[in-house]
């Protein structure tokens, strides 16, 4: 099955193509977004000294960067298999107060804290699936069936919790998640749990390179014997997954659940995600640029906050940063050809 | 969810009416007469304004996505920069409950003396707070409340209940007992416990004398969603008497709406007091007739009470030696008649 995807005229490769096509620029590439993060630590050392070199803060960027860090992971897949996805934010929030209800915390109380987990990860999984359906049976463009989602989505999460925030009363659940071992959050841990996992799936494994193919040329992919419609469903069902985890961290980090929270994740998670080098137009996804991607930005909002920098730069600088990593990417894109 | 003990709100009545006399007033009040005050009293601390030891306060509000919210960071920034013994961190206005709980988080890496946080979610930002407080920081809680009361030392509140009220009673004086009449409200954002408090007040209001609500839809501050919700009230409801808009920002939209659908055969009542609509009320000339105002300077508030209680001073105007735990703004209703007084500290929508 795989033994076809070796074929080279069939799928795009996997890696960044090494030679002398491409080999420099993919390595000046991911050079950039390390100098990019080191640039903007040295600038954060220079103008706020040891506030931001402290361990404290680190951890705090850390723990900012860990709940969309995960939905930005999970984007990437979705971004690599040539797709999009609007609704991630939404789904944030129904995961959320789906897992906070009075009657999911009952059940919580009666069987352990792992019941809102667990809802908040199926329903997020969920939706994704939905999502994938959609998409690839459905025949319904990502940009379309996912900007249905989103609404929805949000809508549902309103319905649910009547537009009130629900307070987590679980105090194992809080206990949990609240915990530091050896100095570390535990959603800091889970954010390299599944910043790990998600780099070995992409670029370890048979699903990971049926990815690149359904993203590169899915009618190739078709030909070479994937079934890309069930790949195309399991992507997104995955971001899903990723989605209902991220509800889970943010959860522990607000002790509620709430139909407004996840607002512009699609939006911050698409921009880790491009600035990372994975391509829009699919075929080519990096796990570790999303992850530089994701601390590029949290860095700069966290270097924003210590120097009292206003909430107008701040969005200009974002977009700056952004144009210039599509602007980059084109240029590697040409010269793909 | 409220936290307020009811004997706790009784005898803070007395904060409220200071803190509004702050508030309206826009500066301290001279001493008044000779009272004939003995030992045992204190004089009134009218040395507060004195420079005193270094207090570094972080503050952390929403987005300034509509011109209250802005008000509330720059009157905030305004009244910090009139101590030279303030310094003032001011984080990224954000709607992000994540971003914000790590801008709190950045406070307390860097210890600072107190924090005033408006927070997006009072309820979400709650754990950060109390982490804040543990931390041994004072945290000031303006506008949107904490589900717990050890999550901040003191609260800062505009009375959202209150101005449904002061909306609904307006209502009932202007009525003047007819019977049958039609009222319409535009609320602001549904999810946020200040709305459904500014309903229910206006709710309460009405019904004592015989009105209700007879169409409601909601809004989220801002013109677009103000103009959006107004054209579909107006197409539901053919004929209103009067209207009850939370926000005046939002209003700028009603107000296009309401141009655009030609009507004017009702009263209209605006919120929160921005300066636009007390000059439209001023001209006398749209259906704007009232509105309720919510201070825009609560945030200036909590940076004043945060120095004090940094610097161990007491409220001055109060015999208590300790800052109240909690303050209510009145929501008074400008119209026509007083609208000069309120005018000149309105903020710009």
């Amino acid at each position: 099955m795989s033994a076809s995807l070796r074929d080279p005229s069939l799928t795009v490769p996997a890696k960044p193509p090494r030679g002398d096509r491409g080999g420099n620029l993919g390595l000046a590439r991911n050079l950039g977004l390390v100098v990019a993060l080191v640039i903007l630590c040295i600038v954060g050392v220079v103008t706020a000294g040891d506030r931001f070199a402290s361990s404290d803060n680190v951890l705090t960027i850390l723990r900012l960067a860990a709940v969309i860090g995960v939905v930005s992971i999970g984007m990437t897949f979705v971004i690599t298999g040539g797709g999009i996805d609007l609704s991630v934010g939404a789904i944030v929030a129904l995961s959320s107060v789906w897992a906070t209800t009075t009657g999911t915390q009952a059940m919580a109380d009666n069987i352990g804290w792992i019941a809102m987990v667990f809802s908040a990860v199926l329903v997020g999984t969920a939706c994704g699936a939905i999502n994938g359906v959609l998409i690839a049976y459905g025949r319904v463009v990502p940009f379309i069936a996912t900007l249905a989602m989103l609404a929805s989505a949000r809508g549902l999460a309103e319905i649910i919790a009547d537009r009130k925030t629900q307070i987590i009363r679980n105090q194992g659940f809080l206990d949990f998640f609240d915990a530091e071992p050896l100095g570390i959050p535990v959603i800091v841990i889970i954010f390299a749990v599944v910043t790990v996992a998600g780099w070995f799936l992409l670029n370890r494994t048979t699903f990971g390179r049926r990815t690149f193919a359904v993203g590169g040329n899915p009618e190739a992919a078709r030909l070479a014997g994937i079934k890309v419609q069930r790949h195309t469903v399991y992507l997104y069902a995955l971001l899903g997954l990723a989605c209902g985890i991220a509800a889970v961290m943010l959860m522990s980090r607000t002790t509620t659940g709430s139909s407004t929270h996840g607002t512009g994740y699609e939006l911050d998670a698409i921009a880790a995600v491009v600035i990372g080098g994975t391509l829009l137009s699919g075929g080519r996804g990096t796990i570790v640029g999303t992850l530089f991607g994701v601390l590029i930005f949290t860095t700069l909002t966290n270097v924003f906050t210590l120097n009292n920098l206003s909430t107008s730069a701040q969005a200009v600088a974002k977009g700056v940063i952004i144009v210039i990593a599509v602007l980059l990417q084109q240029r590697i894109a040409n010269r793909k050809t | 969810m409220s936290t307020t003990h009811p004997r706790r709100r009784r005898s803070l009545v007395v904060g409220a009416l200071a803190a509004a006399t702050l508030v309206l007033g826009a500066c301290t009040n001279g001493s008044s007469g000779d009272g004939d005050t003995s030992d045992a009293i204190a004089k009134s601390n009218t040395d507060n304004d004195k420079s005193g030891d270094k207090v570094v306060i972080g503050f952390s509000a929403p987005a300034a996505d509509h011109g209250w919210m802005g008000s509330i960071t720059k009157s905030a920034i305004a009244q910090a920069k009139e101590y030279d013994d303030i310094d003032l961190k001011v984080a990224e206005g954000t709607n992000e409950v994540n971003l914000q709980i790590s801008q709190v988080e950045t406070f307390i890496n860097d210890k600072v003396d107190a924090i005033v946080l408006l927070p997006f979610d009072g309820a979400a930002m709650t754990s950060v707070a109390q982490k804040a407080m543990d931390a041994g920081i004072i945290v000031i809680n303006v506008d949107r409340e904490f589900d717990s009361p050890f999550a901040a030392r003191t609260t800062v509140l505009g009375d959202n209940y209150g101005m449904g009220v002061s909306a609904g009673t307006f209502v009932c004086e202007d009525a003047a007992g007819k019977k049958g009449l039609k009222v319409a409200e535009i609320a602001g954002i549904d999810s946020l416990p200040l709305t459904q408090d500014r309903s229910k007040g206006f709710a309460d209001a009405l019904k004592s004398c015989g009105l209700k609500v007879d169409n409601r839809v909601a809004a989220e501050f801002t013109v677009e969603s103000g103009e959006k919700a107004a054209s579909n009230l107006l197409q539901a409801a053919p004929k209103i008497d009067y209207l009850w808009n939370h926000d005046d920002d939002q209003g700028v939209g009603v107000m296009a709406a309401i141009k655009n659908a030609g009507r004017d055969e009702f009263t209209m009542i605006g919120g929160a007091g921005s300066a636009n609509v007390m000059r439209d009320i001023k001209a006398d000339n749209t259906v704007l007739k009232a509105t309720v105002v919510y201070p825009s300077t609560q945030a200036a508030d909590g940076i004043k009470l945060a120095r004090l209680l940094v610097q161990g001073k007491s409220m001055s105007d109060l015999a208590e030696i300790e800052v109240p735990r909690q303050l209510k703004l009145s929501a008074p209703v400008v119209t026509k008649e007083n609208v000069d007084t309120y005018l000149p500290s309105a903020f710009e929508s």
